[in-house]
């Protein structure tokens, strides 16, 4: 995972040939929040990794805390299912709307179908939408904009006037146009096919945000690599012979990987939040497959009949993204 | 000055043609035509109705003969006519863009208004700090709509203050106010958070500078220290915040329009895309595509009229 990879490279200080701080500030510049950040001293490169660390990280281990806990009951909604003795996705049309009991902790929808149950099942198709789209964002993002800063001129320009184009388009109504393009005409496995219904569209719905995505990983990564590329130890790994695949294998990635973690915690939660909207638009993961977004989108059809079952899938969408933004935020601040 | 000015635009002409291009191609993409639709309406169409109608359309060409076309009439100020509403396009894009404007101007200076002053909160009494952070926290992650249908249950459902959805049924302020506010409280606590972490974080970085520590030092009182010479610097970030939202709001109140049923810019081209009106939904997609990339040259030119120091670059 993205984030497990930058934490570790934070505390690792000897790289072959960085000499000093291979830690990018990629937040110097714009400061925190909270005043007492801004006491903060960056830890010297030379200090011991453990010890010298300050005590905690409140903002990271909330936002892991909260996005483990999200992910563990994904996990386990089958073995939910399996304890309430109840199926997530068969209609029981004689327990419609029912109150939240013991049998149905959340109640049950206009379906009759186990509340609990369906936002489970929502989360794993939540997160693999946030996960995936994020990963491919970041994959895609960090290749562009570390091989723009390494290539420069042309390769730059071109790559960049691409990401301020689509930055400066309105993402909503493309991703609305996107989100109605018909599978079947440009050769992606149709509805239905291959990949069950669900299947496909996470994997519809992962690449129209990606194609957004990758802009903000770009940028940063990219403006990471030209400060790295300026460094002394590149130009002595050049100097030693070192081959320019191995100079950005070895010297440069390593080093913007903490601005790259960053924005892909960044990206989870946006995809999250966007996979939601299109959903609730009737776009996204269709029904009887369930996701937050669709799950409201019922909700506002009976906000007069059952008004309460608009709070639990809200509820699950604001408190995933709280926890990606603030494991960006506790990256960021390390 | 005038150059940038005309470069960007320049830029802007070239950005407009290119994604006018790619829309045309995308709506191509899309499931069914005008005439599947018509031939849902009405069961005695025979196939052979539907190939004359679409003949008769053009749509039996192919989608490059179409775009050019449609590319020719656009240049000659022909928008053509829209398919759900029976009128020139044109004509039924102002009225939105009117509805659009007013729910964009209310949210927008409400959450400046709200966001600045937490954030300066935030930044003078740093023992609020944190609960301004964990409200911006909140207010970043909360989904619009489901904002939007908290507040629709509370103060349209439960309590029968306000109207769910819809526009003013009668003439008046009160009766537009009325229909204006939980859309406007919405889309103003969902952007308030920004301005509240940019503000403070302006402020902190303002009332470091050196000249602050001289202007004490030459005994200036706090007040006039904070609102001649930190408030200023700090402006130029929240303004140029201020400029680009309001360009994305103008599409990106989509979601928040379509759950209070307002007939803006967002769910016209929401409707326009769903019901396959390409006419419209090309042009409300240029529409909001220029004024997305021209609040983000007005962000530009505030920035330098704000900040003398960036006017030679």
């Amino acid at each position: 995972m993205a984030f497990g990879a930058g934490r570790r490279e934070g505390r690792r200080p000897s790289l072959p040939g960085s000499g000093a701080g291979p830690r990018p500030e990629p937040d110097a510049e714009s400061p925190a929040l909270s005043p007492r950040d801004a006491t903060d001293a960056p830890i010297p490169a030379d200090a011991p990794p453990r010890p010298a660390r300050r005590p905690g990280n409140p903002r990271l281990l909330a936002g892991l805390l909260l996005l483990g806990g999200l992910a563990a009951g994904a996990a386990l909604a089958d073995a939910v299912a399996g304890l309430l003795g109840h199926d997530a996705f068969a209609p029981d049309l004689f327990s419609r709307f029912e109150p939240p009991s013991a049998a149905h902790p959340l109640g049950t929808d206009e379906l009759g179908r186990d509340i609990l149950l369906r936002l489970l099942y929502g989360a794993r198709v939540s997160l693999a939408v946030g996960l995936a789209t994020a990963l491919a964002a970041s994959v895609v993002g960090t290749l562009a904009g570390v091989v723009a800063a390494w290539r420069g001129g042309l390769v730059d320009a071109l790559v960049m006037r691409l990401a301020d184009a689509l930055l400066a388009l309105p993402a909503l109504p493309l991703l609305v146009v996107l989100a109605a393009i018909d599978p079947a005409r440009l050769g992606l496995p149709a509805r239905g096919e291959g990949l069950g219904t669900a299947g496909a569209d996470i994997l519809r719905i992962t690449l129209i945000l990606a194609l957004f995505g990758w802009v903000g990983v770009a940028r940063l990564s990219r403006a990471a690599a030209l400060s790295v590329l300026a460094r002394d130890h590149i130009r002595a790994a050049r100097a030693l012979g070192a081959t320019e695949a191995r100079v950005l294998r070895r010297h440069v990635l390593p080093n913007i990987l903490a601005p790259v973690a960053v924005a892909t915690a960044l990206a989870v939660g946006g995809a999250v939040l966007a996979e939601s909207v299109l959903s609730f638009l009737g776009l996204g993961i269709q029904p009887p497959a369930p996701s937050w977004g669709n799950m409201l989108a019922n909700a506002q059809e009976l906000v007069f009949a059952a008004p309460l079952s608009a709070l639990w899938p809200g509820l699950a969408i604001l408190l995933t993204v709280t926890g990606c933004n603030l494991v960006a935020d506790g990256l960021r601040r390390r | 000055m005038a150059r940038l000015i005309a470069a960007r635009l320049a830029q802007m002409a070239v950005l407009l043609a290119l994604l006018s291009f790619a829309a045309y191609m995308l709506i191509g993409l899309m499931p069914g035509d005008p005439v599947d639709l018509a031939i849902m309406a009405d069961p005695r169409l025979t196939a052979a109705d539907a190939a004359r109608l679409r003949a008769l359309h053009g749509l039996d060409q192919p989608l490059l003969a179409r775009y050019g076309a449609w590319a020719l009439a656009v240049l000659h100020g022909e928008f053509g006519f829209s398919r759900l509403y029976a009128r020139p396009a044109a004509a039924v894009l102002w009225p939105a863009l009117g509805s659009t404007l007013v729910l964009l101007a209310a949210s927008l200076s409400l959450a400046i208004l709200v966001g600045v002053g937490l954030g300066a909160l935030a930044a003078l009494r740093p023992r609020l700090a944190p609960f301004v952070e964990a409200l911006a926290l909140l207010g970043q992650a909360v989904p619009t709509f489901w904002l939007g249908m908290l507040l629709i249950i509370l103060f349209a459902v439960d309590l029968g203050w306000l109207p769910a959805g819809g526009e003013a049924d009668a003439p008046g302020l009160l009766a537009a106010l009325r229909f204006l506010a939980l859309p406007v409280a919405t889309l103003a606590i969902a952007n308030l958070a920004a301005y509240a972490r940019h503000s403070a974080a302006a402020l902190e970085t303002a009332l470091r500078e050196p000249w602050i520590r001289s202007a004490r030092a030459r005994g200036a009182s706090e007040e006039q220290v904070l609102w001649r010479h930190a408030a200023p610097n700090a402006a130029v970030p929240v303004l140029t915040i201020a400029a680009l939202d309001a360009g994305a709001l103008v599409s990106g109140a989509l979601v928040t329009e379509t759950v209070f049923a307002r007939p803006g810019m967002g769910k016209l081209i929401y409707d326009a895309v769903m019901g396959n009106d390409y006419n419209l939904a090309l042009l409300a997609l240029l529409l909001t595509a220029a004024v997305t990339v021209l609040s983000g040259l007005a962000a530009d030119l505030a920035q330098r009229a704000l900040d003398p120091r960036l006017r030679d670059a």
